[in-house]
C-alpha cells in the first residue's frame, strides 16, 4: 500500500467521520451551547404529580426552558418535591405559577411555568410557592360519574 | 456416582479455565496500556491501523447503515400512519439509530470486519514466530503490534458508528420524504425537537467508544492468545466474533440502563 | 584450530584461548511437571561456532530460548557476557538482545514488510541513522547473502531458501556479538542447505561473533562448526570437535553421527510387551 494513498484515505475517513458527528449534532439533534450550558435548580412542591417523569420538559409559553431533574417524595408533608433544572439564561419572578400539564389528551406530561409580576426573581435553589397538581384522568372520570349518579338519585327522589 | 463426579469436575475445570483467562486478559490489557506511549509518539503506526480498521470498514458500515435506515423508514411509516402520525417518522428513525442501532450494529459489523482481521493478523504473526522474532530483536510486540491495533480500533469505532447513524438517517429520509412523501419540514423539525444532543447523540457516542474498547481488546487478545497453528488461529477468529457480539449486547444493556434510567 | 582438533585436550586449549561468552552451569528446566532439561553444563567460547545436536524433542530449542531470555531456568546459572540472564529486568534483557541476533526455524520474516524493510526493521528501531545510511547498510547485508536484487520483493514471493537467507541477513543487521540459529537447515533443498551453512560460517567469522546453532543435520553442521554438544532426553551426552565426534565410539554419538535407527535412542516408544498386548486383545 502506497504511503501517500493510505494517508489520503485515513484523512478522508477522519473528515467524513467528524462530518457525521457534526450532522448528528446540528441537523439531527438540537445541539447548541445550551446543551452543556449551566443550569440552576429550583424546587416545586406538588400534591400530585400524576405521570410526570424525571427528564420531562419544563416549558414557559410553550418554549422549553429546562428539564425535570429529580422527583422525590417528602415523608413529612406527604408532597412530591420536584427539582427543576432551568437554563441560566432564563429568570422567573418570585410569584411564578407552576402547573403540571399534558401535551395533547394522552401525551407526555410537562411542567408549565406562568410568570407572575413580582420584581424579585427566584434565586438558584429557591422554591416555587404556587403550584397546581396534575389532573388525574381517573379521578376526573370517577368524579364525573359520581356527580351523574347523584344527579340520577336526586331525579329519582323527586319523582 | 462416577458421572456426577465427572459432571462437577468438568464444570470446575471450565470455571477455573475461564477465570484464569479473564485474569490473563486483564493483565494483558494493563500491560498493553502501559506500552501505549509509542503508539502516540509514532503517528505512522497508528495511521496504518486507522486505515486497516477504519477505512477498510467504511463500505460495509455505510451500505449497512443505509439499508437499516431504509427498512426503518418503511416499517416505521407503516406503523405510524395507522395512528395518523407519519410526521413522527423522523423521530423514530433518528432515535432508534442514534441510541441503539447505530452504536450496536456498527460495533457488530466492526467486530466481524476489523476485529476478525486484527485477530487473524496477530494470530498469524504469533503462529509464524514473528512476534517472538520481534521480541528477540528487543522490540516489544505489545508496543509495536498490539497497542497500535488496539488504539486504531478504539479511535475508529465512534467515527464508524456516527457514519452508520448518519447513513441510516439518510436512508430513512430517502424512503420517508422522497419516496413516500412525508412532509420534509415536519420530518426534520420533529426530529430536531425530540432528539437531544446531550442525552441521545452524546450517549450514543459514549456507547460506541465503549464498544470500540471492548471489541479491539477482545480482538488483539484472542490473536495474542491463539494456539499458534492454522487451526488455532481460525478458532481464535471465531472466538473474537462470538465473544465480541456477546460483549457488545451485554454492555449495551448495562450502558442503556445507566444512561436512560429516567425513562 | 582445525589442525589442533585431533588433540585429545581440545577442550582445555579452547578454554585457555578464549573466555566463554555464554556459560551454563547445572541448569534445570521444566514445563510444569515435564522435565525438559536437567543438569546442563555448557560453554560457548567467544568467536566460535558451536552446534547443539540431538533428536527431535531433546530440549535443544528450549536451551536456545533460555539463552535468549524468553524463559527462565528453574535451577542453575546461565550467564551471557558475564551477566546472569534470569536476573535481568525488561530493560536489561532488551539491552542484551540488542547485541544478539536470532535466526528462526522458518525465518519468521515480517510478512507485511518487503525484504528491504525486514532488514531495515532492527536498524530503524534501534538506531537513529539517517535513511540513506540505513539503505546502504541494508544493501550491504543483502549483498552478503547474495540477494541484493531481491530487495523490493515481499516475503511471500521468496522461495524457502531465499527467505532463510533474508532472515539471516536480518539477524546480523545490527552486527551482533551473539547469534542464535534455531534449526537453520529445516526444509531446505541440498543446495540452499549448503549455502546457508557456508553463510553461517562466513558471517560468524566476519563479525567475530559467538554463534550457536541448534540442529539435527549432522553432516552439514560437522563440516562448518568448531565444536559440538550432543543432547538426548534433556541431558548433555557428549561433546567434542567434529573430528573427534566422527571417530567417537560413544553409543549416543555413534548412533547420531551414523544415523542408526536403533541404539541408546530407541526406535520403539516405551510400550508393554507386544505378545502380552496382543494376547490381552484376543482375550
Amino acid at each position: 500500500m502506497n504511503r501517500r494513498v493510505m494517508d489520503l484515505w485515513v484523512g478522508v475517513f477522519v473528515v467524513i467521520g467528524f462530518a457525521a458527528v457534526l450532522f448528528l449534532a446540528l441537523k439531527v439533534s438540537n445541539f447548541s451551547a445550551s446543551s452543556f450550558a449551566t443550569t440552576y435548580e429550583i424546587t416545586a412542591k406538588f400534591d400530585n404529580i400524576g405521570g410526570l417523569k424525571a427528564r420531562g420538559p419544563v416549558k414557559s409559553a410553550g418554549v422549553v426552558v429546562g428539564r425535570v431533574a429529580e422527583i422525590r417524595f417528602d415523608p413529612q408533608t406527604y408532597e412530591a418535591n420536584v427539582v427543576l433544572k432551568i437554563d441560566s439564561q432564563y429568570q422567573f419572578p418570585n410569584d411564578t405559577f407552576a402547573s403540571i400539564l399534558t401535551s395533547g389528551l394522552l401525551g407526555e406530561q410537562y411542567i408549565g411555568l406562568d410568570a407572575g409580576g413580582d420584581e424579585r426573581m427566584i434565586p438558584a435553589g429557591g422554591t416555587i410557592a404556587k403550584t397546581q397538581s396534575a389532573i388525574v384522568l381517573e379521578k376526573l372520570i370517577s368524579q364525573f360519574l359520581f356527580n351523574k349518579a347523584s344527579e340520577g338519585k336526586k331525579d329519582a327522589g323527586a319523582q | 456416582m462416577r458421572l456426577i463426579e465427572r459432571f462437577f469436575s468438568v464444570i470446575g475445570a471450565n470455571t477455573i479455565d475461564r477465570v484464569w483467562r479473564l485474569g490473563f486478559a486483564a493483565r494483558f490489557f494493563l500491560a498493553m496500556l502501559s506500552h501505549s506511549g509509542e503508539t502516540f509518539r509514532r503517528p505512522r503506526l497508528l495511521l496504518r491501523e486507522l486505515y486497516a480498521s477504519g477505512v477498510l470498514s467504511l463500505i460495509i458500515i455505510l451500505v449497512s447503515g443505509l439499508f437499516v435506515g431504509l427498512v426503518l423508514g418503511l416499517q416505521g411509516y407503516d406503523t405510524l400512519q395507522r395512528y395518523g402520525s407519519s410526521e413522527a417518522l423522523g423521530i423514530l428513525v433518528a432515535l432508534s439509530l442514534v441510541r441503539e442501532l447505530g452504536p450496536v450494529v456498527a460495533a457488530l459489523l466492526f467486530a466481524s470486519r476489523a476485529g476478525s482481521s486484527m485477530t487473524a493478523e496477530v494470530g498469524l504473526m504469533k503462529a509464524t514466530e514473528q512476534l517472538t522474532a520481534m521480541d528477540m530483536m528487543a522490540v516489544n510486540p505489545l508496543a509495536r503490534i498490539m497497542a497500535p491495533r488496539f488504539w486504531g480500533g478504539v479511535l475508529s469505532m465512534p467515527l464508524l458508528a456516527a457514519l452508520f447513524t448518519a447513513a441510516g438517517i439518510f436512508g430513512g429520509w430517502l424512503i420517508g420524504v422522497i419516496f413516500i412523501g412525508v412532509d420534509e419540514g415536519a420530518f426534520w423539525a420533529q426530529m430536531q425537537a425530540n432528539v437531544s444532543f446531550r442525552d441521545d447523540v452524546f450517549n450514543g457516542i459514549i456507547k460506541s467508544a465503549v464498544f470500540g474498547v471492548a471489541v479491539s481488546l477482545i480482538a488483539v487478545f484472542e490473536g495474542f492468545d491463539a494456539v499458534p497453528t492454522a487451526e488455532g488461529v481460525s478458532r481464535a477468529i471465531t472466538r473474537t466474533v462470538v465473544t465480541s457480539a456477546l460483549a457488545i449486547l451485554a454492555l449495551d444493556f448495562v450502558l442503556t440502563s445507566f444512561m436512560f434510567r429516567g425513562l | 584450530m582445525i589442525e589442533l582438533a585431533g588433540i585429545h585436550k581440545t577442550d582445555e586449549i579452547l578454554r585457555l584461548m578464549t573466555t566463554p561468552y555464554v556459560e551454563i552451569n547445572g541448569l534445570d528446566f521444566a514445563y510444569g511437571d515435564r522435565q525438559i532439561l536437567s543438569g546442563i553444563d555448557m560453554q560457548l567460547p567467544k568467536g566460535k561456532l558451536t552446534a547443539i545436536m540431538g533428536g527431535s524433542g531433546c530440549g535443544k530449542t528450549t536451551l536456545l530460548r533460555l539463552i535468549g531470555g524468553q524463559i527462565k531456568p528453574d535451577r542453575g546459572s546461565l550467564k551471557v557476557a558475564g551477566h546472569e540472564v534470569s536476573r535481568f529486568n525488561e530493560r536489561e534483557l532488551y539491552g542484551m538482545r540488542r547485541r544478539m541476533g536470532m535466526l528462526f526455524q522458518f525465518g519468521a520474516l515480517f510478512t507485511d514488510l518487503s525484504v528491504f524493510d525486514n532488514i531495515a526493521f532492527p536498524l530503524r528501531e534501534h538506531t537513529r541513522l539517517p535513511e540513506s545510511a540505513i539503505r546502504d547498510l541494508v544493501l550491504l547485508k543483502l549483498e552478503a547473502v547474495g540477494l541484493r536484487g531481491a530487495a523490493q520483493l515481499m516475503p511471500a514471493e521468496l522461495s524457502g531458501g531465499m527467505a532463510r537467507r533474508v532472515a539471516l541477513a536480518r539477524s546480523v543487521a545490527l552486527d551482533p556479538e551473539l547469534i542464535l540459529f534455531d534449526e537453520p537447515f529445516t526444509g531446505l533443498d541440498p543446495i540452499s542447505l549448503s549455502i546457508i551453512a557456508t553463510l553461517i560460517r562466513r558471517l560468524t567469522d566476519a563479525l567475530g561473533a559467538t554463534s550457536v546453532m541448534v540442529t539435527h543435520d549432522v553432516h552439514e553442521s560437522l563440516a562448518v562448526v568448531d565444536y559440538v554438544y550432543f543432547m538426548a532426553g534433556g541431558r548433555m551426552v557428549g561433546s567434542g570437535t567434529p573430528a573427534e565426534l566422527r571417530v567417537s565410539t560413544d553409543p549416543y554419538v555413534y548412533q547420531f553421527v551414523h544415523a542408526q535407527p536403533d541404539g541408546p535412542v530407541h526406535f520403539h516408544y516405551p510400550a508393554d510387551n507386544l505378545d502380552e498386548q496382543l494376547l490381552a486383545g484376543a482375550a
